[in-house]
């Protein structure tokens, strides 16, 4: 039986994180995403050019909130982020590295841009997949620190975020610079994620240049609130609407491992299960959604989780 | 919403000169000008005053496609005028426009198929205008089926209901915009649905005003597309905002500029 797909008139933009040596950076591999010309895993290769893709999260400081169950995994690295990085490549093989620089934040560590810059220019050494590298979520500590990474990344084509409509034009100055790709994220509101992304490329940047973040929420946490988002946009992209035909990236983990179900221990909540498994569970039932909605980077944490996700992709993408 | 900006007309004393003294950078601006504007594909006329149509024709097609690729829609009764722009187009092709007399539509059918052409085409013949949505429906079923009969997609067939002055033809016009929707559900896949719609407000002391009211009011019962003057700000802003309130585009406040960038 022939599968009926719709002829749609426009493809969401590819975007490249990572710069070779021969583009003036010095990644081993470029990664591109985007590029859909239809709705995910339909039409085949031709109608999803690149796949969708894994990001392991890694954070330049310890972070203190993550479930047992997940820290178990990285805590001998908590201290050196380098060498969490490095593992992250090395034994998991992952194609990309999301640093978080949550040490920035003044309530948590207040690093300075100059400690921040010195991280990126040295995980830039260490390791050499394509980076996304995103702030700490203070508008005025990341206006500061944002910039001096993207200096000392400069040429290496990263993806750097976040820009948000109350906080984008330095960000995107920066970007714009330094020839990186931005993060624009919106509360999980497609007609402010629109708004941003005219904002940001009536600077000047291109709207190739723009990857979404469009703010999930975990499985039992508003999943399907963007989900429904994320279709909305995709759906108007692929009809023709260029300023939301841009990749997406979702923070799986993030959201995944705060919900009560990932982290509750088996003891309080006997009826749920083994808590070591549940947490693993809840990041792959949200990432999975999440790419049938239409995501093209996927930011996350546990191990055991990213590789059932990997091979989820391979299947879907007839591998 | 698909636009045809109008002003490429040799009947407008601009354009009519620019024609006479082959003044390229006079067309050339305003074609660019209307794409700045929002048109998606720019109406091309000699005007009644050109002496040689199919010479004129041709250097206007060149002239306009030296500064953009937009569809190019060859407008003129005349299907000798019409083939001989075809002949030198590079960009996507719009006969304007067959009636719905078998003697036409035996020659740009057929032509429209050769170039890859899509097809304009008038609820009129040769027996005149018609009076009714009736009538209106059964000539634009004939020009459907004799393009089904040659093989030619509705797709790319744009029925026009044929839009009177309301000064002229008022008791005509719920059938006028009535017959939008008509046309749309008389065949699946659906024909696509235009008007030229300055002649609504012919002659008229508010051209503007009752330009976009009757154009809104023809987007709601299912138009596709127009020829129009998307110079005027307020009729694009009200097309824009038609099509919003559709929901056919995805709301922010930039909205009319985003819509204006989007290509």
């Amino acid at each position: 039986m022939e599968l009926a797909t719709d002829n749609w008139q426009q493809a969401v933009s590819v975007v490249s994180i990572g710069a070779a040596n021969q583009e003036g950076g010095s990644r081993s591999n470029v990664v591109h995403i985007g590029g859909e010309k239809g709705l995910p895993f339909l039409g085949g290769r031709d109608a999803m050019p690149h796949k969708p893709q894994v990001a392991y999260e890694i954070w330049d400081s310890a972070p203190l909130d993550w479930p047992q169950e997940l820290a178990a995994q990285y805590k001998d690295f908590f201290s050196d982020p380098l060498a969490w990085a490095q593992m992250c490549v090395e034994k998991y093989h992952a194609q990309l590295i999301c640093l978080k620089l949550a040490g920035a934040h003044p309530d948590s560590g207040d690093k300075t841009p100059d400690a921040e810059a010195k991280l990126v220019a040295q995980l830039l050494k260490k390791v050499k997949v394509p980076l996304v590298i995103v702030g700490c979520g203070d508008d005025a500590k990341d206006n500061l620190v944002i910039p001096a990474c993207c200096e000392a990344a400069k040429g290496e084509r990263c993806l750097i975020g976040s820009a948000v409509t109350d906080n984008y034009k330095t960000i995107t100055a920066s970007v714009l610079a330094d020839g990186h790709n931005i993060i624009a994220e919106s509360p999980i509101d497609i007609n402010i994620a629109k708004q941003l992304n005219i904002l940001i490329s009536d600077m000047g940047l291109p709207l190739e240049r723009i990857v979404i973040n469009p703010t999930i929420g975990a499985l039992g946490y508003g999943l399907e609130y963007a989900y429904s988002i994320m279709e909305r946009a995709r759906l108007a992209a692929l009809s023709g609407d260029k300023t939301v035909a841009s990749p997406f990236i979702c923070f799986v983990a993030q959201e995944s491992w705060r919900a009560k179900e990932a982290k509750a221990a088996q003891s309080d909540f006997p009826a749920w299960g083994p808590d070591k498994e549940r947490g693993i569970i809840w990041e792959v039932i949200t990432a999975t959604a999440l790419l049938q909605a239409g995501a093209d980077l996927l930011v996350m944490r546990h191990p055991a989780a990213v590789e059932k996700v990997n091979r989820y992709i391979d299947k879907m993408m007839g591998g | 919403m698909f636009i045809i900006g109008e002003l490429i007309n040799g009947m407008y004393q601009n354009i009519g000169k620019a024609i006479k003294d082959k003044d390229k950078p006079a067309i050339q601006e305003c074609a660019l000008k209307q794409i700045k504007a929002g048109a998606d594909a720019l109406d091309i006329n000699c005007g009644p005053a050109s002496k040689d149509p199919v010479t004129d024709i041709k250097w206007l097609v060149e002239t306009v496609q030296e500064v953009t690729d937009k569809p190019l829609a060859l407008d003129s009764s005349k299907p000798g005028v019409i083939e001989s722009g075809l002949k030198v187009i590079k960009n996507k092709a719009i006969i304007n426009s067959t009636t719905a007399d078998q003697q036409k539509l035996d020659i740009l059918i057929p032509l429209a198929k050769q170039y890859g052409a899509k097809l304009i085409g008038l609820t009129i013949s040769t027996k005149g205008v018609p009076q009714t949505k009736d009538q209106r429906l059964e000539l634009a079923a004939m020009i459907i089926s004799s393009a089904s009969d040659k093989g030619f997609p509705p797709q790319d067939l744009y029925i026009d209901p044929i839009v009177l002055p309301v000064n002229v033809a008022q008791a005509q016009m719920p059938d006028i915009i009535e017959s939008i929707h008509e046309f749309k559900i008389v065949c699946e896949p659906p024909v696509n649905t235009i008007v030229g719609l300055s002649n609504v407000s012919q002659g008229t002391q508010a051209r503007n005003l009752i330009n976009r009211t009757f154009l809104v009011m023809a987007v709601t019962r299912g138009l596709d597309a127009a020829i129009l003057d998307p110079l005027d700000r307020e009729l694009m802003d009200a097309a824009i905002t038609a099509e919003l309130i559709l929901n056919k585009q995805i709301y922010c406040d930039s909205y009319l500029d985003a819509y204006r960038k989007k290509s």
